[in-house]
């Protein structure tokens, strides 16, 4: 056995967290770790990687007692961690990352200092092992999100780790990266390493790990072989019942009228795009990374500037489009990067949700309203079913991703918009909270508004869109109407620039 | 496309101080046939080697996001001190080590405000820039102190037919240099001034980086004050007045970033003290109106910042273009 987690728990003041957690990992296994966010998988992880300590509970590697105190002593007991979150240094090169914690030295008169040569050598050997053609001295702030996280796991390998855990590693690569990805992680099983999978996309679990242990609010749901499950026994096991409605149904019809109508649009990678967008209809739209979709979106909301176009509104051009106007106009963008763009992550939630709304609500000599915000705000976050338990002083940050997103969708909800963009909006976020995100959706629509859905899971797109609109290359290449919605055919509209592309 | 300028326009903005610097020497030497000679490099050189000993310290503060306003009032302080002491007829080198040592001290009063008690260097540093030259002038009684010929000439004394005050300045740089690029300490102060929480991860102990930081600012500091103590006759009570802010622009100047993990002591920094200080040469030389310096100074900050930031701009749009 070579690793043991005997009875975990974990509990910050009052509230309990990880309620006594069995975990066994053997040699050469991977172990996939699912379960919805909050669940405590990030916190029980944590604890193996020495960042927490555990309430109660023991835990053993290699038939040893291992009490970490910090992450360093995980790294050097053999545990590696890589997070969602890269741990990189964008402004130092490739070589300076792989060995910021320990370079290798030489000494010269009694003084030690960094042997460049050798950690040159060294990682243009640990680069080729990985695969990676990138120069040792190149700065990561120049390299791809892709090459980013091979990087950050070359680093890891460098320690050569008995255990690694990886939490979610996929959500900034291509499919094509992902397979590279996957076939060196069972290189890593096939040499003996221990695996901790922590993922959002069940099918991928399927796919490498060999056991499947499952968390639902703090506790052991099952730790059993991958044989014995299956999708929608997972999912009931996350969630805690039957989820007979993955996408919540909608009866409304797309309105005749248009609300937005955009013609011949050029601006950055976006080329010559035209589409309207009808009262009470959910648009999405479809595409390769790096087809145009979010960059769409932003000249539409005024946050990257375009060359030449055509944007009406309720039949009013808009010449000169800007997230003022906009939200003025009732038109709302929930970003990608919900962490950078949309929230103050270390505000509280009510300052998070009432940020927008703000302007809508002013009262006598422009005063804001205090009470009634607040009201409103208390309102907004129950309908959205966020998990707070201080709305005024809990800081953003300490919210699960799933709930993050519903503060996003909240703050923008609140200003009760016509046209909501939502770009990408359940990534890397739990089943359960996906689908109340869909129902809070729907009921926008139910009461007249229109969304805009720029998404790159085709399942959410046909299970919630009227329409859906294909990107290639920064030009729109297909329209498919609901009814008529068809996987491979989407799928090989968005690759269809592509093709060409090898073609020629 | 504007953005997409070609390889050499390039190469000169990537190296816009240098070039400014060049243009500077350029412009002066026409105006002023004494500007280009011999002697007034070496003379550029001498007074702008106190300078360029503050500024490397300062440089490693910035490198880590933060900032040190106490450098001046040390400088001062030092000043006040070590000229009474000589005064008073204590052996040099003994005055020496003291004020390296309230250097020293200074820095680590900064540093554990900043790591410890979790203040933000601006405030902590404003503090000890008060209580620092509170200090000096409550010693000085406010008056300027006369120094005696010894330490004057030990400003003036030569090793190796090179100034003195030249050498401490190319060792200061020199050492520094290495530091940042060839020791493991030094390339954790570029992990810290990037993020302190990745560099806890990573297994880097950000107090004793802050720690060393501060304290190799409070040293360049006194060294930087003795320095310039040696060039003068007298130590007035404005004595390092805005220095801090000259060793700031002058790191600034060379790259340097104030939101820390950007910037190099050498060429960057020593380059920007070069631009400085040849700029208030040059005025003096054409004899330019005094006044006239801050506003200049100023200027070129403001040339340089803008540079950068359009240089900034063009790099993410290239970097954007280029990722699609």
């Amino acid at each position: 056995m070579l690793l043991k987690m005997n009875k975990i728990s974990k509990s910050f003041g009052e509230v309990a967290v990880l309620k006594s957690i069995d975990l066994k990992l053997e040699k050469g296994q991977l172990l996939g770790l699912v379960g919805e966010n909050g669940a405590g998988k990030s916190t029980l992880m944590n604890i193996l990687g020495g960042l927490f300590a555990p309430s109660r509970g023991t835990m053993e590697l290699n038939a040893e007692p291992f009490i970490p105190n910090s992450p360093n002593d995980a790294l050097k007991a053999g545990i590696a961690f890589v997070h969602q979150e890269l741990n990189l240094f964008t402004n130092l090169t490739v070589m300076e990352n792989l060995f910021i914690s320990d370079f290798p030295k030489k000494s010269m008169l009694g003084l030690s200092f960094l042997d460049r040569k050798k950690a040159i050598r060294k990682t243009d050997e640990l680069l080729s092992e990985m695969g990676l053609s990138i120069s040792p001295l190149a700065k990561v702030d120049q390299l791809t999100a892709a090459q980013q996280q091979l990087l950050e796991i070359t680093k890891i390998l460098n320690n050569s780790p008995q255990i690694i855990i990886f939490d979610e590693p996929t959500t900034s690569l291509t499919r094509y990266e992902t397979e590279k990805l996957f076939s060196l992680i069972r290189k890593l099983k096939a040499d003996g390493t221990g695996i901790i999978y922590i993922s959002h996309n069940l099918e991928d679990v399927m796919l490498l790990a060999d056991q499947i242990m499952v968390l639902r609010d703090g506790q052991l749901i099952c730790q059993e072989d991958k044989t014995a499950l299956s999708i929608p026994k997972l999912v009931k096991a996350m969630v805690g019942r039957d989820l007979d409605q993955y996408f919540p149904s909608r009866t409304t019809m797309p309105a005749e009228e248009n609300l937005l109508e955009v013609k011949h649009l050029f601006g950055g990678l976006v080329q010559e795009v035209s589409f309207s967008i009808r009262k009470q209809e959910v648009l999405g739209f479809y595409g390769l990374v790096g087809a145009g979709r979010s960059e769409l979106a932003r000249l539409l909301y005024g946050l990257d500037p375009f060359t030449s176009g055509n944007i009406r509104w309720k039949r009013n051009k808009i010449s000169k489009p800007s997230p003022t106007k906009w939200v003025h106009e009732g038109m709302a963008f929930l970003t990608e990067n919900r962490r950078e763009e949309g929230l103050m992550i270390q505000q509280s939630i009510e300052k998070n949700i009432q940020l927008a709304g703000l302007t809508k609500e002013r009262s006598l000599g422009n005063l804001i309203p205090k009470q009634i915000i607040k009201n409103k705000v208390r309102q907004q976050a129950n309908a959205n079913k966020i998990k707070y338990h201080d709305i005024s002083r809990q800081a953003v940050a300490t919210l699960s991703g799933g709930n993050q997103q519903k503060v996003v969708l909240a703050k923008w909800l609140l200003l009760g918009p016509e046209l909501l963009i939502l770009d990408e909006p359940t990534k890397g976020i739990d089943i359960g909270a996906r689908h109340e995100i869909y129902t809070l959706t729907n009921n926008l629509v139910k009461a007249g508004s229109s969304i805009l859905l720029i998404s790159s899971d085709i399942e959410e797109l046909i299970g919630l869109c009227d329409r859906i609109l294909v990107m290639s290359e920064g030009r729109l290449t297909k329209e498919f109407q609901k009814g008529s919605f068809d996987r491979s055919n989407i799928l090989a509209a968005a690759l269809h620039g592509q093709e060409k592309d090898e073609k020629r | 496309m504007k953005w997409i300028l070609n390889k050499n326009m390039q190469r000169l903005l990537d190296n816009s101080t240098m070039v400014l610097f060049a243009l500077t020497v350029l412009f002066f030497s026409l105006l002023s046939p004494e500007f280009f000679s011999f002697n007034n490099f070496f003379n550029i050189l001498v007074q702008g080697a106190a300078l360029a000993i503050l500024a490397t310290g300062m440089t490693f503060v910035l490198l880590t996001a933060g900032i040190d306003l106490s450098v001046g009032s040390i400088m001062f302080l030092v000043g006040v001190i070590s000229g009474k002491m000589v005064v008073s007829g204590l052996p040099l080198w003994f005055a020496g080590v003291i004020v390296l040592g309230i250097g020293l001290a200074f820095g680590f009063v900064n540093a554990l405000f900043i790591f410890r008690l979790k203040v933000i260097p601006f405030i902590v540093t404003l503090a000890t820039f008060y209580a620092g030259r509170g200090l000096g002038l409550l010693i000085s009684d406010t008056r300027a102190i006369n120094l005696p010929e010894s330490l004057l000439k030990l400003g003036s004394g030569k090793i190796w037919g090179i100034p003195v005050p030249i050498l401490l300045m190319l060792i200061v740089v020199f050492l520094a240099y290495f530091i940042l690029t060839r020791t493991n300490f030094g390339k954790h102060v570029y992990a810290v001034g990037h993020d302190p929480e990745k560099s806890r991860k990573a297994g880097i102990s950000v107090n004793r980086v802050l720690l060393k930081v501060y304290l190799i600012c409070g040293f360049c500091a006194a060294l930087g004050g003795l320095v310039a103590i040696s060039q003068l006759g007298a130590i007035s009570p404005t004595f390092g007045l805005q220095s801090e802010f000259m060793a700031i622009a002058a790191a600034i100047l060379g790259g340097t970033s104030l939101f820390g993990g950007r910037g190099s002591v050498f060429p960057g920094t020593l380059i920007g003290v070069l631009l400085i200080q040849s700029i208030q040469n040059g005025l003096v030389m054409i004899n330019a109106d005094p006044y006239l310096h801050p506003l200049i100074t100023g200027s070129i900050i403001f040339l340089i910042v803008m540079i950068d930031s359009l240089q900034n701009m063009r790099r993410k749009k290239a970097k954007k273009l280029g990722l699609n």
